[in-house]
């Protein structure tokens, strides 16, 4: 793998950006590139990527032990657990992380992981939703999708999930906000550039729910889509809003390929 | 003072340079929901774009003052200039490399055709990413706080355009 070249490439006193740029391109990312598509891994310094690949030291493992935890916990007035339904999460989730967003015919609408649960939960447990970024949601998503890392994305556009894809699409690439930016103008324009600090990636999804050292904590996709929202003055909308679950189907689909990393560790 | 005072809302009046520039932006903008206008809306002074190359009159009748404008360039809430572009500003780490490099720009263009890439870059370039610093319509769902507001000030772009004039080719 390419790590150990990258330590020394560094060590040796390359620029950081000229280090990405010019030998990210020629770099081996094993699984973490797929073609052009490059996971925010290949962007990161090695010393977090060397967090993520540690389960010991990577913090957002804490999260995947508590929602292992809570897949066996009792809930709500039907008295069941998820693994009353489900069993054992590493043969029945193996495939969530995967592909999700799907089509829920009930809905008539696609939803992803944390709608899922959330539906399990009221539906089946007779339970109270968990609140959007909750811990007991992050770890529960965590948990989920952690049971597909490694595998690769791949969401299958359904006919009927096309025009959900396709609204997600306009909003990839529509401006917005005072400082006039669609995500495409930042991740795909100006992947691999230099703003200010940061190394601008792609933007894939592939790792959420993250361990942002910036936060330090875990946040989700659509706290992530907020973020970049109000960092160029506009308004965010709501977690789970049809708008952001849209954006979510649309980049996923665009990550197919690229493994699953949850819980990935990031900027 | 022959330049007026005019207070762009959003369906409201615009001047020509920036009826053009807008025009792509809400095109794309058909889904946007009807966005409300704050009350205090920028007042914006109207300026001219000559053969869609320059804006040669100032802004403000007040010289550009470039200590300021290299602050305002620097500071993250109003210019944030670097953002994007490398400028000789050793007290300050991580220059971005976005745009191009601004050493030298004062060279390359004069006040005027400085003046229109900082009022609205969109004019000469619709894909750019470059803000547009002395615009406040045509944009979608902008947060409250910056509804109808420009990013600087018509005196802080003056005090930018001296600063960057005195970025000569060495
Ligand atoms: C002004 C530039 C800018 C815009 C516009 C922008 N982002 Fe980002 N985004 C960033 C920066 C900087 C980061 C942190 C570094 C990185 O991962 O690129 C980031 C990170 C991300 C990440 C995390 C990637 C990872 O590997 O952890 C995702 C996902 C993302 N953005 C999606 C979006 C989406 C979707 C939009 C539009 C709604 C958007 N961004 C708009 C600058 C931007
Ligand atoms: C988000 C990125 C971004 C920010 C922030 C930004 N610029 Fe730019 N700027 C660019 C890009 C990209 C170009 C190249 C022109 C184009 O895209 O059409 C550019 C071009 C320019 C040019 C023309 C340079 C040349 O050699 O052609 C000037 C002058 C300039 N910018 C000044 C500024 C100043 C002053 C600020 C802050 C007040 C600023 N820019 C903020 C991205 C940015």
């Amino acid at each position: 793998m390419g790590r150990k070249f990258w330590i020394t490439v560094t060590a040796v006193g390359f620029g950081l950006s000229a280090a990405t740029s010019a030998l990210a391109d020629e770099m081996d990312w094993g699984s973490y590139q797929v073609g052009e598509k490059r996971s925010g891994y290949t962007f990161a310094k090695p010393e977090t990527r060397a967090i993520q690949d540690d389960e010991f030291e990577n913090p957002a493992f804490l999260w995947v032990d508590y929602g292992e935890e809570l897949w066996d916990t009792v809930d709500g007035t039907e008295g069941k657990a998820c693994a009353s339904c489900h069993e054992s999460a590493s043969q029945s989730m193996a495939a969530v992380g995967t592909s999700y967003p799907v089509f829920a015919p009930e809905l008539g609408k696609p939803i992803n992981v944390e709608q899922r649960i959330n539906q399990c939960r009221t539906e089946r447990m007779g339970a109270e939703p968990w609140k959007w970024e909750s811990r007991e949601l992050l770890a529960m998503t965590i948990y989920v999708k952690n049971q597909s890392q490694g595998e690769p994305v791949n969401v299958v556009l359904s006919d009927e999930l096309m025009p959900f894809y396709e609204k997600g699409e306009e909003f990839y690439n529509q401006r917005r906000g005072q400082l006039d930016m669609a995500c495409s103008n930042c991740h795909v324009d100006f992947a691999g550039g230099q703003l200010r600090a940061n190394i601008l990636t792609q933007g894939q999804p592939n790792g959420f729910p993250t361990y942002r050292l910036k936060w330090q904590k875990v946040g989700s996709l659509h706290r992530r889509f907020r973020g970049c929202n109000k960092q160029v003055r506009a308004k965010p909308y709501a977690n789970g809003s049809d708008e952001y679950v849209n954006l979510e189907l649309f980049l996923t689909h665009r990550a197919n390929g690229l493994p699953v990393e949850t819980p990935s560790v990031r900027n | 003072m022959t330049r007026k005072l005019i207070t762009l809302m959003l369906a409201g009046v615009t001047s020509a340079g920036l009826m053009t520039a807008c025009g792509s932006l809400d095109a794309a903008d058909q889904s946007a929901p009807a966005e409300t206008q704050t009350a205090e809306a920028d007042m914006v002074v109207a300026y001219e774009v000559v053969d869609g190359a320059a804006i040669p009159q100032a802004l403000t009748d007040q010289a550009g003052d470039p200590d300021n404008g290299r602050a305002v360039a620097i500071h993250r809430k109003k210019g944030n200039c670097l953002a994007c572009h490398i400028l000789p500003i050793p007290e300050q780490s991580f220059h971005g490399e976005i745009g191009p490099d601004l050493n030298g720009v004062a060279s390359r263009y004069d006040a005027g055709e400085l003046r229109l890439r900082l009022v609205d870059p969109k004019v000469l370039n619709a894909d750019t990413i470059m803000p547009s610093y002395y615009r406040n319509d045509g944009y979608h769902r902008v947060l409250k706080d910056f509804q109808g507001k420009t990013l600087l000030s018509a005196q802080e772009v003056e005090d930018i355009i001296a600063y960057l004039q005195t970025l000569k080719e060495q």
